[in-house]
């Protein structure tokens, strides 16, 4: 089982120091993805869902960032030891990363097709000729019609489903693909571009075996993508568990709010208003030691505003971090 | 692409145009009369209007201008009233001077400008920073005048390491082909071997060429740092790291690109200023540009020679303005295919 782990995050904190005070954006989380599998990263804007993803790949800026303790063991080596010419060679070899914004995240003044050929140039030692065939073979392989003319355009002739695929061409792309993190691949694309593109994304993880690490707030992607969850609140993990579980049984306050506030058609049918989770989240220069959740959890007792809680293992790999796991009714 | 560049190059002419008619009438409205300054204070009326007449100036405003714009389309902008050579030959003899140090300045200024405000830009806030921004602030601030003396009494005075002005050592006697002695420098090497006349050029060049290339050089570095600074905050500077794009390619090339568009504008901006705003450098350097020389014209009302020159120079001005815009299309493929 230990050895079956790609990516293991044990105890990483992380923080921001800004003008105003430190800011722990990520505070002692484990998060471990198995050879193959995806994991779905849940959370509200600002929960340190990205800060997470850029952590992985050790792209925090820095300064204000600073990862503060804990080990990411990728493929058996911890990466947080790594010098920066060794993470270098890592990057787009055994990590790829594909972002929220398509329409940002190519290089404008760049042919998509030279961008695709930088991963076969650094990685493989390829010559630019050849770089770019490959950059044409990838462009195929996402279903990209016509890739000999694609190659030659500019990322802004590209629509944003088509170059989410772009982006996730390049991704796959690398040498020794061991994981992808998709930072909220669909968020900004329309709706029926979102299933194409998670489509893509399904099946070409099956084909070579490749584990996902899923960023998003959306649940109906979670339920379509993800085989685990682990959902985050304000830098903390709160719950995790396999995705039947989650939506089985949620035992998290805030995990139960987020599936409330899901459209879905029971509720359109039953003309249900969706759920809201009043408040906000909390200010993270102002969180204390107890659970993040407490000042917007309608159970909440004392304790919860002086301690975090420990982990609650409620069977079948399904892990709380909530003092009343169990003994709530939602 | 083809359709941008006819476009730009369409507006050249409206341009132009109200250029040379800006400056007929800038010319004819303002106050001095020329005839007054070639003659002097004392002379009688007669003289006076007999030059006028001489000189075309006793006719109605609008019967000057059409003879102006007939003549300026001839490239003939008459005879200096000055020196009596004509205006056209004045300027090809000078003009090359003041492009050659123009280009020796922006090649200084843009290689040195960029690469110091990408290396502040990526080592913001460390020492080396702030040193170059504060090198670029004080660049700015200084004047040319102040900045020629102090390296003329250091490099020419003091450590006697090149000349303190002029654009060839007297000692050596050739025929210029081009004008531009460096290139005329590097003619008569490859004619006779003899590289004095191209290394004597060049170092005649150095301390003009810094001095008029400090204020265009700290200037390029700041908008460089600021444009590049932009840039690396974009989401496809992490997609070129995410992909284990070596740090250098990544800077000097992903991010620069995008960096240099504005940066260009500024540069063109910068080079067309030069031309006509090296008085001050060719005075100190006695360098025989047509800075100097307009600035005379100016100073005795020598309208066919201001006329001309500064016709002259804005035709260049404008030129590498769309010279600019059409690198910019080189480089900004969205401009292109708009």
């Amino acid at each position: 089982m230990e050895n079956n782990k790609f990516l293991d995050i044990k105890g990483l904190n992380v923080s921001f120091y800004t003008q105003k005070g430190v800011v722990r954006a990520v505070r002692d989380l484990d998060l471990w993805i198995n050879k193959g599998e995806t994991l779905a990263l849940v959370g509200e804007s600002g929960c340190g869902k990205s800060v997470t993803a850029s952590s992985i790949i050790r792209l925090i800026p820095s300064p204000p960032g600073k990862i503060e303790s804990g080990e990411i063991f990728l493929d058996g080596q911890d990466i947080l030891k790594l010098s920066e010419e060794e993470m270098q060679k890592i990057r787009g070899d055994k990590i790829s990363m594909i972002f929220q914004d398509p329409m940002t995240s190519l290089n404008p003044v760049f042919k998509i097709g030279d961008q695709i050929a930088e991963i076969f140039i650094t990685h493989y030692g390829l010559k630019k000729k050849e770089a770019l065939e490959r950059a044409v073979e990838m462009l195929d392989m996402v279903k990209i019609p016509s890739p000999e003319k694609r190659v030659k355009s500019y990322p802004h002739q590209l629509s944003g489903g088509m170059r989410q695929r772009v982006m996730i061409a390049m991704a796959l792309a690398s040498p020794h693909p061991g994981i992808m993190i998709a930072d909220e691949p669909t968020t900004a694309l329309d709706v029926t571009i979102q299933a194409q593109i998670l489509d893509l994304m399904k099946e070409l993880q099956e084909k070579i075996q490749m584990s996902l690490l899923l960023i998003t707030h959306d649940m109906g992607v979670v339920a379509e993508m993800a085989s685990r969850v682990a959902v985050m609140y304000a830098g903390r993990k709160v719950e995790s568990a396999d995705v039947y579980s989650i939506f089985e049984k949620p035992f998290h306050p805030y995990t139960v709010g987020l599936l409330n506030s899901m459209p879905s058609n029971e509720k359109y049918k039953h003309n249900a208003r969706l759920e809201a989770i009043e408040g906000n989240v909390p200010n993270l220069l102002e969180i204390g030691d107890g659970c993040p959740f407490e000042n917007r959890c309608k159970y909440a007792k004392d304790i919860c505003r002086n301690k975090f809680p420990e982990i609650k293992d409620m069977g079948n790999n399904h892990h709380v971090w909530c003092h009343f796991a169990g003994e709530l009714n939602f | 692409m083809y359709k941008f560049i006819l476009k730009r190059v369409g507006m050249l002419l409206p341009t132009l145009f109200g250029v040379i008619t800006l400056v007929f009438f800038m010319l004819a409205l303002s106050p001095g009369e020329p005839a007054r300054v070639i003659l002097g204070e004392r002379a009688n009326k007669e003289a006076v209007e007999k030059l006028n007449a001489e000189l075309g100036l006793d006719k109605p405003m609008h019967v000057q201008y059409v003879i102006y714009l007939k003549k300026v389309v001839q490239l003939d902008f008459g005879r200096s009233i000055k020196t009596g050579q004509r205006v056209i030959d004045e300027i090809k003899s000078r003009f090359p001077a003041t492009i050659e140090l123009a280009i020796f300045s922006m090649i200084l200024a843009s290689v040195a400008g960029i690469f110091i405000g990408v290396i502040s830009a990526t080592k913001r806030y460390s020492l080396l920073d702030y040193v170059s921004m504060f090198g670029a602030l004080f660049g700015v601030s200084m004047p040319v005048f102040w900045l020629g003396l102090v390296l003329i009494i250091i490099f020419s005075v003091n450590l006697n390491l090149l000349p303190t002005g002029g654009r060839m050592d007297i000692r050596y006697y050739f025929v210029p082909i081009t004008n531009f002695y460096i290139l005329d420098g590097l003619i008569h090497f490859f004619k006779s071997g003899d590289l004095g006349v191209f290394l004597s050029a060049v170092t005649h060049m150095i301390l003009p060429a810094v001095t008029l290339g400090t204020i265009p050089l700290a200037i390029i570095a700041r908008i460089t740092r600021s444009s590049m600074l932009e840039v690396l905050k974009q989401d496809y500077i992490k997609t070129a790291r995410a992909i284990g794009t070596p740090e250098h390619k990544v800077i000097f090339k992903y991010a620069l690109r995008n960096a240099l568009l504005p940066v260009i504008t500024v540069i063109g901006l910068q080079f067309g200023m030069l031309l006509a705003g090296a008085i001050l450098t060719e005075t100190i350097f006695a360098w025989p540009g047509i800075g100097k020389w307009l600035y005379h014209a100016i100073e005795s009302r020598d309208f066919p020679a201001i006329q001309g020159g500064i016709i002259v120079i804005s035709t260049c001005f404008v030129l590498i303005n769309l010279f600019v815009d059409l690198l910019y299309s080189v480089i900004n493929p969205k401009i292109r295919t708009e």
